[in-house]
């Protein structure tokens, strides 16, 4: 089997790990003599020295200890890490627009018109009819639109709504957003197929209703088909619908959530259109509205100016307020604008098309069951007898990173997958390779696996019971 | 079938694909019912990969060449070039959460690293790996002080020298809980201590202080702001930032039970992008926000890195779940470390004492000049200030931004000029601006 080798380090001969920055250069500079009388200031300031090549021989090889989706495939289901066009940073690193964010608006008409193209965009392929960029990540999206759903509960006379219900295959960040909004959360169960279930909606939607959160495709990766009668539900009761963007890849030019009902949702640009969100993030969470929610987003937003002459920054009527300090992660909207500006229609409706034949492919080529479906971008996988987090491990020492292991719950030892259209035929059957051969390993293989990793398993466990969070802490036990 | 450069697929592939699913078209695989399909015409022109840069460059060329004296919490710090030649490594740049810690050592040590730099600066035991920024640091904390503190307090004191942008961020944080917040004097640039003592009691949750200001001075009394919303049982949450507190008394020395603020270093005047900090106390461990990198053994007893406490976050714990923090900033942090690292503690040192001397010359400077007085604030202030004007501020800024300056007008007669070492070069022609305009 060919592998894409994360195991550069590790051997049994050699250096086990890069010692940490303080570790190889010590620390400790008094700090006297400033410009400030001594009562303002610290004695000493303990902290590392490296010398610049020093320092880049440090960073590189944390870089070489790190798997990454230009060194291998990522297919970690409703996660969708997937390639960046490296021309993108490129675009993000444009020195004009580098613009200290207090800047009056007639002064950056480069930056607002950026803006107001993506906003126009990012509505054009919601279906909404207006979207704010303030969010700066997925979950400061759905937070957001919380907080819009409880404003406009507000101006209307309901403000008692205080519930927000979610599908027990619902994202964690859901019912934790709504939670930081305030809201109680109603989980309700999915039916037999993996869907909503319309009776269950039914008795869970009332009065108290602010929101109903619910991704579509959902985290099984299968399409919500009654969407028409489940907005309707919820809005005959009064509440609002929102869309979790987390699985917008699969949709892309193939359904909008504006037209399906929904009145909110937020786009994961940095999944959907793949801005590199490096060790986790940056990424950003625009909010898109329909009409009668405009007036309710974040302030300040962009609009062309009356007269056709510019681009201008306003304030909504009844805006929420901020939900960032200044304008949200600019670098990663500016990626994402470039990345829709170089695909197009052509491509987008190419995205999901290949993102949807790569799931339903990968999937043929498994040994595993694979319990719901039809499936669009991303499936469940079940390890069976095995535990999910060992077929994980042990994938690892195929030179692949695995899947998203244990989740959703109503999947037993669930592995959600999803390759994402930046895959070949080849990686695929290199990925079925690796779930095939992990799941017929010897159980000392799996129980002890990774065997060819940087590092190899960690007590987890141990590491919460006995918190070691810096290099300080570290010196003192 | 691919239709897009970043799909390789081959026709071979393809049909091969296909053929291994079942379907002869790839249309058959989408089970959207016929009433919510959409037909795939956005009106958005595909373009070749130079079209889309000329196409932003074009755009962002309508940018007004002006030289920025602005700050007020958001700062334009020279990001060493090793930084970016480092941090744009795609092993770092196209990498994900570290879900699998055995192939993500290298990441997991950077941010590992990243909270042992903000330990040293903040003066308390735990910092977390990124919160998005400093306003939505101080409204984790507001939450924060919600969850720990055992009694009713609701209030949550807010100096009002804070942005309102900042104050705005809190509001919405705290909108759904039993939380107010509260605006408390400022004398002459920092907290009122009277104002405090008056208005704090015990309804008050958490006492919030920034040193610098927002305004630029350096709050001096922040131990006896400490002690005031302790005496009261409240949390005392600090805002400072990465580069003040590479001279400054460590905030948590001083008392401060959180700290929060905007990294600073790391990044380029990226139009309010950057990274929040946060760090606390031991005793609040398992109640902060966001990711948290721990160090571990792997199976072979060595030492390892981790993720750790995730039984706080919302994949385990949903709603009860200590934040809603997913992706996150980490790839600021790691740029925020290297920085860090590559200044260390000499070049911190030296950077945060031009911060100091820059403004005092330049307010000396233009004190000196009719029509203008500054600073405003008899204190020691951090890379800004506050400047009296004669004539109306916004008029004054509105002539210097024809002159190629942009300056802040923050009342109605005060402007606020910042002044790094990324802008110190054209201080002598902002002077003779300003000379220009005022007279």
């Amino acid at each position: 089997m060919r592998h894409y080798d994360q195991a550069r380090f590790h051997d049994d001969e050699g250096p086990e790990y890069e010692p940490l920055l303080s570790e190889k250069f010590g620390t400790e500079q008094a700090v006297e003599d400033t410009p400030l009388p001594d009562e303002l200031t610290r004695d000493s300031l303990e902290l590392p020295a490296p010398a610049e090549p020093e320092l880049s021989r440090h960073y590189v090889r944390l870089s070489q200890q790190n798997y990454a989706i230009e060194t291998g495939p990522y297919p970690l289901g409703s996660c969708t890490m997937k390639f960046n066009p490296p021309f993108t940073e490129d675009v993000a690193a444009d020195p004009n627009g580098m613009v200290h964010p207090d800047r009056p608006g007639e002064t950056i008409q480069g930056n607002l018109e950026l803006l107001y193209t993506l906003q126009e965009y990012l509505a054009e392929i919601g279906g909404m009819d207006a979207v704010t960029l303030q969010p700066p990540a997925g979950a400061a999206g759905e937070f957001t639109g919380n907080r819009i759903a409880a404003a406009y509960h507000e101006a209307n006379g309901e403000g008692h709504r205080s519930e927000v219900v979610v599908p027990d295959t619902a994202h964690g960040t859901n019912p934790a957003s709504a939670a930081m909004a305030g809201y109680d959360v109603v989980e309700i169960p999915s039916g037999d197929d993996g869907r909503v279930e319309l009776d269950a909606l039914e008795a869970a939607v009332g009065e108290d209703t602010a929101l109903f959160m619910l991704t579509n495709p959902n985290t099984l990766g299968l399409f919500e088909r009654d969407i028409e009668d489940i907005a309707e539900i919820v809005h005959e009761a009064g509440g609002l619908v929102y869309y979790d963007g987390a699985n917008l890849n699969a949709l892309l030019g193939r359904a909008r959530p504006g037209d399906m009902g929904y009145d909110i949702m937020h786009y994961n640009v940095h999944k959907t259109f793949a801005t590199p969100h490096g060790g986790g993030g940056p990424g950003a969470g625009p909010v898109g509205v329909v009409d009668e929610l405009t007036e309710f987003l974040p302030t300040p937003q962009v609009r062309e100016q009356d007269d056709g002459d510019g681009y201008e920054l306003f304030e909504p009527a009844q805006t929420i307020g901020k939900v960032h300090n200044y304008q949200g992660n600019w670098l990663v909207l500016i990626k994402a604008m470039a990345y829709i500006a170089r695909l197009g229609d052509e491509g987008l409706c190419a995205t999901s098309a290949n993102a949807v034949l790569n799931a339903n492919y990968l999937a043929t080529q498994i040994d595993l069951d694979i319990p719901f479906e039809p499936f669009h971008h991303e499936f469940v996988a079940s390890a069976g007898d095995l535990d999910a987090s060992d077929m994980a491990k042990r994938m690892l020492d195929f030179g692949v990173h695995p899947p998203t292991t244990k989740w959703p719950e109503i999947v037993s030892q669930a592995l959600m997958t999803e390759p994402t259209e930046g895959e070949s035929k080849e990686t695929l059957d290199l990925l079925a390779e690796a779930f095939n051969a992990a799941k017929t390993s010897d159980e000392e293989a799996l129980s002890s696996a990774p065997h060819r990793t940087t590092a190899r398993r960690i007590d987890q466990a141990d590491a919460a019971r006995n918190p070691r969070l810096s290099w300080q802490a570290l010196e003192e036990n | 079938m691919s239709g897009s450069p970043y799909a390789p697929n081959t026709e071979t592939d393809t049909s091969e694909m296909l053929d291994a699913v079942g379907v002869s078209d790839v249309e058959a695989l989408f089970d959207i019912p016929e009433p919510v399909r959409f037909d795939g015409d956005f009106d958005i022109e595909s373009r070749s990969e130079p079209a889309v840069l000329n196409m932003v460059s074009d755009m962002l060329g309508n940018n007004d060449d002006l030289t920025e004296f602005l700050g007020r919490g958001y700062y334009d710090h020279y990001v060493p070039s090793v930084v970016d030649r480092l941090s744009l490594r795609s092993e770092f740049l196209t990498s994900y959460t570290q879900y699998q810690p055995e192939v993500t050592q290298g990441f997991l040590q950077a941010l590992f690293e990243y909270q042992s730099i903000l330990v040293e600066l903040t003066g308390l035991p735990v910092a977390n790996a990124s919160m998005y920024d400093a306003a939505s640091g101080l409204a984790e904390a507001a939450l924060l002080a919600s969850r720990i503190r055992d009694a009713d307090g609701t209030d949550v004191l807010v100096p009002e020298y804070v942005r309102e942008e900042r104050v705005s961020v809190l509001e919405n944080y705290v909108a759904g809980h039993d939380i107010n917040v509260k605006r408390v004097g400022t004398a002459d640039g920092t907290l009122d201590i009277d104002a405090l003592t008056a208005a704090v009691d015990e309804d008050t949750l958490m006492v919030y202080a920034e040193s610098p200001t927002t305004r630029g001075t350096i709050e001096e009394h922040l131990a006896e702001i400490g002690e005031i919303a302790h005496e009261n049982d409240a949390m005392f949450a600090v805002a400072s930032d990465p580069v003040a507190m590479s001279i400054l008394e460590a905030p948590g020395d001083l008392g401060a039970d959180v700290v929060v603020g905007d990294a600073v270093l790391g990044m380029p005047n990226a139009y309010g992008m950057g990274l929040g900090i946060f760090a606390t106390r031991d005793d609040y461990l398992r109640h902060v926000p966001g990711r948290l990198i721990g160090i571990g053994e792997d199976q072979d007893g060595k030492r390892a890195f981790t993720l750790t406490l995730q039984t706080r976050e919302q994949h385990i714990r949903r709603e009860r779940a200590t934040s809603n923090i997913c992706t996150n900033q980490a790839w600021v942090a790691l740029r925020t470390a290297i920085h860090a690292a590559s200044l260390g503690p000499d070049g911190l040192v030296d950077l945060a004492e031009q911060m100091v001397e820059l403004p005092r010359d330049l307010a000396a400077q233009l004190d000196a000049l009719p029509g203008i007085e500054a600073p405003v604030h008899d204190r020691h202030h951090f890379r800004e200030f506050v400047a009296r004007t004669e004539a109306p501020a916004s008029e004054i800024a509105a002539d210097l931004e024809d002159e190629g300056f942009a300056v802040q007008a923050v009342d109605d007669h005060e402007l606020q000029f910042t002044v790094t070492e990324t802008n110190e070069h054209a201080v002598d022609d902002l002077l003779a601006a300003v000379e220009e305009v005022v007279a």
